[in-house]
Order: C-alpha cells, then sequence, then structure tokens
C-alpha cells in the first residue's frame, strides 16, 4: 500500500506545482461563474415558480462546480497515458513490481486532487463574498455536509473508474479520440456540467441521473445545495457506489486484457 | 542464472499497399505478415557475467530482453531467470531486476532526482537503512553529489543516464539489463558509466545484460558476446574470438560488421 501512497504523493506534487495554469483557470472559473448565475438570475426573476431548483441551491451548485472544475472534469485525460499505448512505451511501466491499474489509477486520482487543491480555496472564498442568493452558501446541517464530502469521495471514484475504462479501452482500439469526444460530450450534458439535472426534460432528466455521468457531480453538488435531499442521498449515493464499482471493476478487466493482446502483439 | 531453450516468438504484422484503393480493399480482407522475432533462441548466463548482446538492427534484441523483463510472452520455448519465468511471476521477477533503457527516462521529469529516488524506494519496498548506503554509495561512485537536487528536466544527457543507473540499481537488483545505456553520451561520461558497471559487478557480483551497438562498449565491458541475427543465435564467444574468425587485424567493430555481412545480415 505504502508504494500507491508515495505514488500519489508524487502526483499530488506534480499537480501543485501548475501555479500560472490555476491562476489563469481561477479568474476563467471566477468570471463564468458569473456570467452563468447572471443567466440564471434573468429566466428566475421572470419566472420564480418555474425555476426547478432553488436560486440559492442553484448558484452554490455553479459556484462548486467551478471551484471543483478539475477534480470532475471529465476531459482533464492524460495524453501522456494514451501516447504511451499507442505507441509501446506502456511496456516499461511493465518493469516495476506495481499493478498497472493501481498504479494509474492512484496518478489519475492525485493530479485530480492536486490541481483541484490549487484553485478549490480561492473560488469558494470569491463565491461566497457573492450576496445571497447568488453567493456560495452552505444551508444544510452538518450531517448533510459531510454525507457531500463522501459523496464527492464517490464521485472521485466514478470519474477515475470512467477515466480508467477508456484509458483500458485505448488498449483495443488503433485510436481512442472518437470513444474520448463521445464520452466528453456525454458527460458535458449527462452529467449536469452545462445545465444542472432539474432543468432537463422529465425523461432526459430520468435517463441522465441513472446513467454513469449523473453518478458524478451531479450528487454532491446537489447534496450541497439541498436539491437532492432526504431518502433520496442514501439512493443517489448507493447509484454513485453501484456505477464507481462498475467502471473500475470493467475497466480492470478490459485492461488485463489488453495487456495480454499488447503482449501478444509486440508492444 | 538466466536460461532461454528454444524460445520463439512470432509478430502478425498488417500489411497493405500503399494507395485509397487498397486501404480501401483492406477495410474488408486484411492481409497479416508473419514476422519470426526469435526463432530456437537458446542460451545460458551464469550468475555475475557481463554479456553482450548485439546484433544488427531488427536482430531481436528488444525482444528477448522484453520477453526476460516479463513485459512480452513468447509462443513456445523455456525461459527462467533466477528460477523464475519472467511473465507468470512478472511482479516477483522485476523485484529483482534493474533495467536501463537508453532512449527513455525513468525519473520524473518535475521533480528533483531525489524525489524520484524516494518513491523508487517505496516501490521496491527497500529498507531506508539500506536505502541510504546504496545511494550514498552510488552517489561517490557516479559522481551524483548535487545532481540529486535537480529536476531531471534540467540534466545533460550524460548527468541523466548517471542517475537512471543510480535509479535501477537502488534495489539491489541481482540482473542489470542495459539497453544502449551509452548512447549519446560524450566520452568522460561513457567512461565514468562504464567504469562504473565493471565496479558494480566485480562488487556485487550483478549480472549484466547489454545491447549495444556501440563495440567500444563491448570490448571495455564483456567477457562474452552472443551475436545474433534474423532471430537466431549466430556466434556465443569472446570478443577476442569474434576478432579471430574476421581475421586480418581488424578492431571489434570492423571484425562484427564483417560478420554482419558473412552472415548475410
Amino acid at each position: 500500500m505504502k508504494k500507491y501512497l508515495s505514488f500519489f504523493k508524487m502526483r499530488l506534487m506534480a499537480g501543485l506545482q501548475y501555479r500560472t495554469a490555476a491562476l489563469a483557470g481561477l479568474s476563467t472559473q471566477f468570471v463564468w461563474g458569473a456570467m452563468e448565475i447572471l443567466i440564471y438570475r434573468a429566466f428566475w426573476l421572470e419566472h420564480p415558480e418555474r425555476f426547478p431548483m432553488g436560486m440559492q441551491a442553484l448558484a452554490s451548485y455553479v459556484w462548486l462546480q467551478q471551484a471543483f472544475l478539475t477534480l470532475f472534469a471529465l476531459w482533464q485525460w492524460e495524453q501522456e497515458l494514451i501516447q504511451s499505448v499507442r505507441t509501446g512505451d506502456v511496456a516499461y511501466e511493465l518493469i516495476r513490481p506495481m499493478d498497472l491499474y493501481g498504479m494509474w489509477m492512484t496518478r489519475s486520482l492525485a493530479l485530480r486532487l492536486g490541481r483541484a487543491l490549487l484553485r478549490l480555496p480561492p473560488v469558494v472564498l470569491l463565491g461566497s463574498l457573492v450576496p445571497a442568493p447568488y453567493g456560495l452558501r452552505l444551508t444544510v446541517s452538518p450531517a448533510v455536509f459531510g454525507l457531500f464530502l463522501l459523496s464527492a469521495g464517490l464521485m472521485m471514484l466514478v470519474v477515475c473508474g470512467m477515466v480508467m475504462f477508456l484509458y483500458a479501452l485505448t488498449f483495443h482500439l488503433t485510436d481512442p479520440n472518437g470513444v474520448q469526444v463521445v464520452a466528453t460530450a456525454a458527460a458535458d450534458l449527462l452529467g449536469g456540467a452545462i445545465v444542472p439535472l432539474p432543468f432537463l426534460p422529465a425523461g432526459l432528466r430520468r435517463i441522465a441521473e441513472l446513467s454513469p455521468f449523473g453518478a458524478m457531480q451531479n450528487v454532491p453538488l446537489r447534496i450541497f445545495g439541498g436539491d437532492i435531499a432526504g431518502a433520496d442521498i442514501p439512493r443517489a449515493m448507493g447509484l454513485q457506489l453501484f456505477w464507481a464499482a462498475v467502471l473500475i471493476a470493467g475497466g480492470w478487466v478490459l485492461m488485463r486484457a489488453g495487456l495480454r493482446r499488447t503482449a501478444v502483439a509486440g508492444g | 542464472m538466466i536460461e532461454m531453450r528454444g524460445v520463439n516468438k512470432t509478430y502478425r504484422v498488417r500489411r497493405r499497399e500503399a494507395g485509397l484503393g487498397s486501404a480501401v480493399k483492406s477495410l474488408i480482407s486484411r492481409q497479416y505478415d508473419l514476422i519470426p522475432a526469435l526463432r530456437e533462441m537458446s542460451f545460458t548466463i551464469p550468475d555475475g557475467q557481463i554479456v553482450g548482446y548485439i546484433g544488427p538492427n531488427g536482430a531481436g534484441k528488444s525482444t528477448t530482453v522484453k520477453i526476460l523483463s516479463g513485459i512480452l510472452r513468447p509462443d513456445s520455448g523455456v525461459c527462467t531467470v533466477n528460477g523464475l519465468v519472467p511473465w507468470e511471476d512478472r511482479k516477483k521477477h522485476v523485484a529483482r531486476l534493474g533495467v536501463v533503457f537508453g532512449q527513455r527516462s525513468q525519473l520524473w521529469w518535475d521533480v528533483p532526482v531525489a524525489d524520484s529516488m524516494a518513491l523508487l524506494r517505496d516501490i521496491y519496498r527497500v529498507p531506508q537503512a539500506q536505502y541510504r548506503r546504496t545511494l550514498d554509495r552510488l552517489t561517490a561512485l557516479l559522481d551524483l553529489g548535487d545532481l540529486l537536487r535537480t529536476p531531471a528536466r534540467m540534466l545533460s544527457l550524460g548527468q541523466r543516464m548517471r542517475c537512471e543507473i543510480a535509479a535501477a540499481l537502488l534495489h539491489s537488483p541481482q540482473v542489470l539489463f542495459l539497453d544502449e545505456p551509452t548512447i549519446g553520451l560524450d566520452a568522460v561520461s561513457k567512461l565514468k558509466v562504464r567504469q562504473f558497471i565493471l565496479e558494480q559487478n566485480r562488487l556485487c557480483g550483478t549480472t549484466v545484460v547489454l545491447t549495444t551497438h556501440d563495440m567500444q562498449d563491448v570490448d571495455a565491458l564483456c567477457s562474452r558476446v552472443l551475436l545474433i541475427g534474423k532471430g537466431r543465435l549466430l556466434l556465443d564467444g569472446s570478443t577476442a574470438q569474434i576478432r579471430a574468425m574476421a581475421g586480418e587485424n581488424l578492431s571489434t567493430e570492423e571484425s562484427v560488421a564483417d560478420l554482419y555481412r558473412r552472415f548475410g545480415l
């Protein structure tokens, strides 16, 4: 276990050192968040009764989404890993007495966390300075906040499980680009990245919420704002757990099969 | 001890003619060529030997190294390294193996070399005291000093190669595979690296398999040479024997070139 921890630490440090990228991302995210809230505000002022979420819950959703962006954005691939599979360099990762899946999973988790740690505090701070109901506010009980944290952890597993599944798929395809584009687009729409899922038409919303993409940012961000509450919390988190398990198991099997095949094909 | 007996490995390569017409045709029916990379490869390397594994490009050198590293599974034949079948006991096997690929880096690019070393220590579970001792010894022998505190991307090729070799030896492997370790190095760095390999072999009894195109490496280091071509073992002997075969007072380099021609490689 210690080796995976050290590996985690290493990648975390690597993620932490992109200062300029974080600064640039930071301003983008703040401006973007503010713009989104202004647009939603216009709709909300027009017909507050037809709004599927409370304005406060929505504002918290948007700010947290911006703060956590690098944590769950599916498109934060490591091209390096995909390239290493395409060129066969991945073979040289196998001279380490480690499991490749574990190594890459650790690496993905750490890098996302490292990048997020830089951006999280300032966006959270700025967001909470914005006046209610347009700012970031904690409106739920500490117990629910605890569930939010837990759900955010599950989200990480689902996201990295999905990313690992796509990396593993690379072993079986010549060019994984197409799959990546489709997955990214699906995650944007069905994951609540473009608009929160309550704003989708009922049928699509049901599909989105049951899909693995709906087990990502959708759950923790809405738990935080109180939009998913009561008995819906364990149900949503159960679904997260289910998708995390399916994606991780699927990716692991796919990678194993891929490695065997790569070995046959000559790395 | 490293043993290979009757090892065969064939790659399946997809081939087609250039052009749109054949590109479309290959959508429907694909043609594969079978490329034999190793044919009935057999040799034994006892513990503590430094062996030069040489041959022209495409001879099957890296295929052999990959099989011995447990990365690649041969089609048939027997292969054991210190009693383990590399691809079946991969993790256990690579824990006792050090590998340096001259053309790529195992150091993490953006962090100081010492951080990479510490990570390798944890990956290979080297006890702290032993790690300290080994690193001190390697630092003295390879003249690492300040290099350890420098990010890998800031190192010159020669400096990096010395760090790479140190990184491959941190866990005191019994077997060391060196794949063109002196490629692109200046004269001083080359000499340093060679001297160190000899030292390591003498002091620790490390078995070294060296693949290279640099015959001076072979002259300086190898008591024994395995010459392969087209996937077959063509010659197994000392550099003196190779020179004797070519005759006429040629250097090892010229003798090897002569042998390549003679074997029609």
